[in-house]
């Protein structure tokens, strides 16, 4: 079916509408944000409630870290302790990082293809108030669980819930079905957003954008969504066994029955590795945008970045057992999954090399979203060294279950995608209002969050060489684990220091910040291409896009990047 | 900077929406169903007390061929509709829905068979487990499948549905074919594999 | 053209956080106890190994896997110098050198395929190495035979406690495992240890001793340890198992071969007969109360298998897996309000008289 463009000679384009500036009431306001189909919106209501669920995750992590600074400490209680972490996992890997991936893909997908709206703008709206219920379902669980002898309350069971813990036995009252049936609702609004990504994708680019010629963040947000189609499901799976396990008497995971509890483990964890890959797309999604733009360079390398992101996706579907390396499986089990472990990390490093060829020989602009992705750059290295470590199963014999895993995927997703969603903020956010963020504010954002962070997560790394486990709410004295505790719950209190100026720099920015053009940072996605704000219906007439980067072309007649191609 | 010179968009084709899309939502249901499958295929042989499937399961042929012979009808009914033939539509359509139906039927009746007569429940043994999550999660897309189906016939037979609509009407049918690939999946893990498995 | 905000460096700036934690990460990543104090030798078998180094292996199959785990390291050290050196590299080679220099666009460069390629072969290379070393170490720790008269045990997880049984001695205990030392010269004296659970999934970890593996219900792993210092080492459960997960602590004994034996034939025995007057009251009182309901004493009516086996209660070095050391006065808590010691555990306050707590205490304490 084509895209057919008819323009009526009597046709007024309707003035822009700018966020906020819309006449009305305050209630006309709100029922706007309530009702809207546009996907700007959406995407702006997506990172707003994935930020919102990032500073209540972030607060029962201090919680945490608190309970954790000194041994034998009473600060929590051991059930409040083992609820928080289980919120907390839950919150930010479903709650946070898939809404903030959704939110940067509804807002700039469309642009960047040079489409008005998404494919299913309906969809759109389904998938975020599915997903936004699902996370003030979960958060119900705190008042509505209690169950018998009062043993509910927020599910405690593990972000991943093995089995049997999550059997009726051992999990008295209410609290693994909020957990089971938030992620069954939210697991409905992810397909259906990404089913709208890929179809927005495939079927409303602007004339002349070809796959081919497709921004490197488009490619990423088309593989996340295949992703997120593939392993959700996987999912929903999990949450329909263990409630038909938990109400109707299933002998799924039930070990007393001929069950099998290591099932729950195989099938969670296909959905699971995926997961932490959809989880880290943005992150290749975003810093592929920026680091170009302030190099002043072509991404280094665009075919083999495609085909490392798919690479690296249709890898991450055949990896997850390497969750599993001490459960007891073969040898032969375990070196397969050592070995398509060690397999992804080569179009991962792939990556990084083509970031860093990027801003070779070019000119670095040190402007906030750079410097943010350069810090992403040092940390998921990191990170991704600690994973190649840990794909090492021997090495993970010792180490699993310990706070080095959790050092490991703190630093992938704190040090990497979150820094990385922290760069796209300030890169798109003169688009999305119109006003520049303020770079001192950010800076001090940066530095506070990079010293907590890293006194944060790094000692962890060692806590894990000195045999601390996870999930204890409690240590002893004497292990040699005091003091890296101290130090990791320390650096809690900067890192909150660094997100208030964050917070504040946005509202700050708004208000008073500087007013952006259409193209502040001179850069050459089709996004660029429209007023900041865009209007509601994004571009006045399709772009024409003769190459990967359409403003490149526009800006510089004499030396166009279609002849390079 | 003016941006925007259009590019001879007449030329300019792309993949059809309402299609990409149902096949995408296929692709989810696909990956659901293989997890339930491969919960049945891996508690094959393993259920510690009866009774067994050898012992409880019949092949359901009637029901079987309700299902697929209501693939070839909704064929032919998008046929009809491509050519204009608006009551030819309702009726073939019509021939699918009760077809689902029959399906729905005689997947009920099995279920009324194996619960109250041959005592086998979800809660009996982990082969029950399996057994009644699959063809359940299988006989609940036939009832989506079902819904969708009447959906569109109300609007055939309100006069509403043209051949403007083949699209739509293709849309569905895709996910039609679809629940019966699913149930030929079915038929060779449950009926014809798993009885022939020794417990 | 459009704005463009003015280029300001601040090199210094961001880079000063990375340097300090970079050169000190490094640093740390020496491996061994040496930043660690040592804890004083005092007599062979009771010195507390306290601090669980991995990289501080006291038995073999600890040491094996370090084979892999050290060149692991040592590959990916590698690889962090010559990357962040590029990075480095790059951030200062390529830095704003003033107002003039947004002027002029660099070469714009597109890729290149040669490059490419070496940073594809390389990594792949390196990934065939590390998959061929880490395939032989698991085949070599994981399934490494077991000699015919390999001591075993069975291990079998609670929540929150472990049950140890030597099948062939016919010995049940709780919380403690004793195993002869073998020497790294002598002919080799693994210990064969079986991991089942009854309740759910929980995990056998004692760093120095060997890599963790998880006691899974209905199904039965296998570990095996070889230790060749004596001493106590201290383990902890590794996989999130419930409320007092934190505190499912295990120890294990080693002991020369000499007190190991001493200890079987203790274990073997039944405890000797209470001989004190209040002593002999609690042993009533045991059997008046619940308390059989739940715990075993060998030879006695108890016969309880939902709590521990308290044969032998009174030479165990702690009381409630680990939560606290194995005083009468610990003991006297524990009995007050178990809960108070260990908040959810399943043992529950028997709301005991004070004369019953007392006679309990000095009964439980001739269980030796």
């Amino acid at each position: 079916m084509s895209q057919e463009i008819t323009i009526d000679a009597n046709y007024r384009m309707p003035e822009p509408v700018r966020v906020g500036e819309e006449t009305g009431s305050l209630t006309r306001v709100f029922q706007q944000l309530i009702f809207t189909v546009d996907h700007k919106k959406l995407g702006l209501m997506y990172i707003g409630a994935g930020l919102l669920f990032f500073v209540i995750a972030g607060f029962l992590a201090a919680l945490m870290r608190m309970q954790l600074a000194f041994p034998n400490n009473h600060f929590l209680p051991p059930d409040v302790f083992n609820q928080s972490f289980t919120m907390h996992g839950t919150t930010m890997v479903f709650l946070v990082g898939m809404p903030l991936a959704f939110g940067f893909a509804n807002y700039l997908v469309p642009l960047m293809i040079g489409a008005r709206d998404m494919a299913f703008p309906r969809l759109n709206a389904f998938g975020f108030w599915v997903f936004f219920f699902s996370g003030l379902f979960l958060y119900f669980s705190y008042i509505g669980a209690p169950g018998l002898y009062a043993a509910g309350s927020a599910p405690d069971a593990g972000w991943f819930a093995y089995s049997p813990l999550t059997a009726k036995a051992f999990s008295r009252g209410h609290s693994t079905d909020y957990w089971t049936l938030s992620l069954l609702l939210g697991g409905v609004g992810s397909v259906a957003t990404a089913l709208n990504i890929l179809v927005t994708v495939f079927c409303m680019r602007c004339p002349g954008m070809t796959l081919g010629r497709l921004p490197i963040f488009v490619w990423c947000m088309v593989v996340l969504s295949f992703l997120v189609i593939l392993a959700l499901p996987c999912l929903s799976a999990c949450q329909i066994m263990i409630s038909l396990d938990r109400y109707l008497g299933a002998k799924f995971f039930d070990t007393q029955a001929g069950g099998d509890a290591v099932l729950w483990q195989h099938f969670f964890w296909i959905f699971g590795h995926p997961e932490v890959y959809i989880l880290i797309m943005p992150a290749f999604a975003i810093t592929s945008e920026v680091i170009p733009v302030f190099s002043r360079k072509p991404i280094f390398g665009y075919p083999i970045m495609v085909a490392a992101v798919v690479a690296i996706a249709f890898i991450s579907l055949g990896v997850w057992a390497h969750h599993m390396f001490c459960v007891g499986m073969v040898s032969l089990a375990n070196a397969f999954f050592v070995t398509s472990t060690l397999l992804v990390s080569v179009p991962t490093g792939i990556k990084i090399f083509n970031w860093l060829a990027t801003m070779y020989g070019g000119k670095l602009r040190f402007e906030l979203p750079l410097i943010f992705c350069i810090g992403f750059l040092f940390q998921f290295l990191i990170a991704g060294l600690t994973g190649v470590m840990l794909a090492v199963a021997p090495f993970t014999w010792q180490l699993s279950d310990s706070y080095f895993v959790v050092a490991h995927f703190h630093y992938i997703l704190i040090g990497g995608l979150l820094f990385t969603i922290f760069a796209g903020i300030y890169y798109w956010y003169p688009k999305a209002f119109g006003k520049m963020p303020d770079y001192k504010l950010g800076l001090w954002h940066f530095a506070l969050f990079s010293i907590g962070f890293h006194m944060t997560f790094l000692p962890q790394h060692f806590l894990g060489f000195l045999g601390m486990p996870r999930r204890i709410y409690t240590y002893q004295d004497g292990r040699g684990w005091d003091t890296m505790n101290l130090i990791s719950t320390i650096g809690v209190a900067i890192q909150a220091a660094g997100i208030l100026f964050f917070v504040f720099n946005l509202i700050y920015s708004y208000i008073w910040g500087k007013k952006a053009g259409d193209d502040p940072w001179d850069a050459w996605t089709l996004e660029w291409a429209t007023t900041s704000p865009p209007p509601e219906y994004n571009f006045a007439k399709f772009p024409v896009v003769k190459s990967r980067r359409p403003l490149w072309d526009a800006k510089h007649p004499e030396d166009p990047d279609w002849k390079h191609e | 900077m003016n941006y925007a010179t259009t590019e001879n968009p007449a030329d300019w084709k792309l993949p059809s929406a309402r299609k990409l899309g149902i096949l995408t939502l296929i692709l989810a249901e696909s990956a659901l169903f293989t997890i339930f499958v491969v919960a049945y295929l891996f508690y094959m042989g393993k259920s510690l007390n009866g009774p067994y499937p050898a012992d409880v399961l019949e092949f359901p042929l009637l029901g079987s061929l309700a299902l697929f012979s209501s693939s070839g009808t909704i064929f032919l009914a998008e046929r009809c509709l491509r050519a204009g033939n608006k009551p030819g539509f309702s009726l073939w359509w019509g021939i699918t829905t009760s077809l689902g139906i029959f399906f729905i039927y005689f997947t009920g009746a099995e279920w009324y068979h194996l619960i109250l007569e041959k005592n086998l429940t979800i809660a009996t043994n982990t082969f029950g487990t399996t057994f009644y999550s699959l063809v359940g999660l299988h006989a609940f897309h036939v009832i989506v499948g079902v819904l969708l189906l009447i959906g569109i016939l109300i609007s055939a037979l309100r006069g509403r549905l043209h051949s403007d609509h083949t699209e739509h009407v293709e849309a569905i049918s895709y996910y039609w074919h679809f629940v019966d690939c699913i149930w030929i999946v079915v038929l060779t893990v449950v009926y014809i594999l798993s009885v022939r498995v020794p417990q | 053209m459009t704005d463009v905000s003015p280029i300001r460096s601040y090199i210094s700036g961001f880079l000063k956080p990375f340097i300090p934690t970079a050169t000190a990460s490094f640093l740390l990543f020496a491996p061994g106890a040496a930043s660690f104090a040592a804890e004083p030798e005092a007599s062979p078998s009771s010195e507390i190994h306290r601090i669980a180094d991995i990289f501080a292996p006291l038995s073999r199959p600890a040491e094996l896997l370090l084979e892999p785990t050290y060149l692991v390291l040592l590959i990916c050290l590698g690889i962090f110098i010559v990357v962040m050196g590029v990075l480095v590299y790059v951030l200062i080679k390529f830095r704003p050198r003033g107002p003039e220099d947004h002027l002029e666009e660099p070469p714009q460069v597109y890729g290149s395929y040669n490059i490419e390629m070496a940073w594809t072969v390389i990594p792949c290379l390196i990934v065939f190495v590390l998959v061929l070393v880490s395939a032989r170490s698991i085949v070599e720790i994981q399934d490494q035979p077991m000699p015919e008269d390999a001591l075993k045990i069975r291990l079998i997880g609670h929540q929150w406690w472990w049950e140890v049984q030597y099948p062939d001695l016919g010995i049940i205990t709780a919380n403690e495992i004793h195993v002869p030392v073998s020497s790294k010269n002598g002919p080799p004296r693994p210990t064969h240890i079986i991991l089942e659970s009854a309740d759910v999934i929980h995990s056998f970890w004692v760093p120095q001793l060997a890599g963790k593996t998880d006691l899974v219900p209905n199904r039965v792993n296998h570990t095996w340890i070889e230790p060749f210092k004596t001493g106590v080492f201290l383990g902890n459960c590794a996989e999130y198992c419930g409320t007092q997960h934190a505190n499912m602590l295990l120890r294990v004994i080693v002991q020369t071969p000499e007190d190991f034996q001493k200890w079987v034939e203790n274990q073997k025995q039944l405890p000797s007969e209470p001989k004190d007057a209040i002593a002999i009251q609690g042993k009533k009182d045991f059997y008046d109360l619940s308390c059989v309901s739940c715990h075993k004493i060998d030879s006695t009516p108890a016969e309880g298998v939902f709590g521990p086996d308290l044969t032998k209660f009174a030479i165990r070095q702690t009381l409630g897996a680990g939560v606290a050391a194995n005083t009468a006065e610990n003991l006297h808590a524990w009995l007050v309000d178990p809960d108070a010691l260990k908040p959810g555990c399943y043992m529950p306050d028997m709301k005991l008289s004070p004369q019953q707590l007392d006679s309990l205490v000095a009964y439980l304490q001739t269980l030796k």
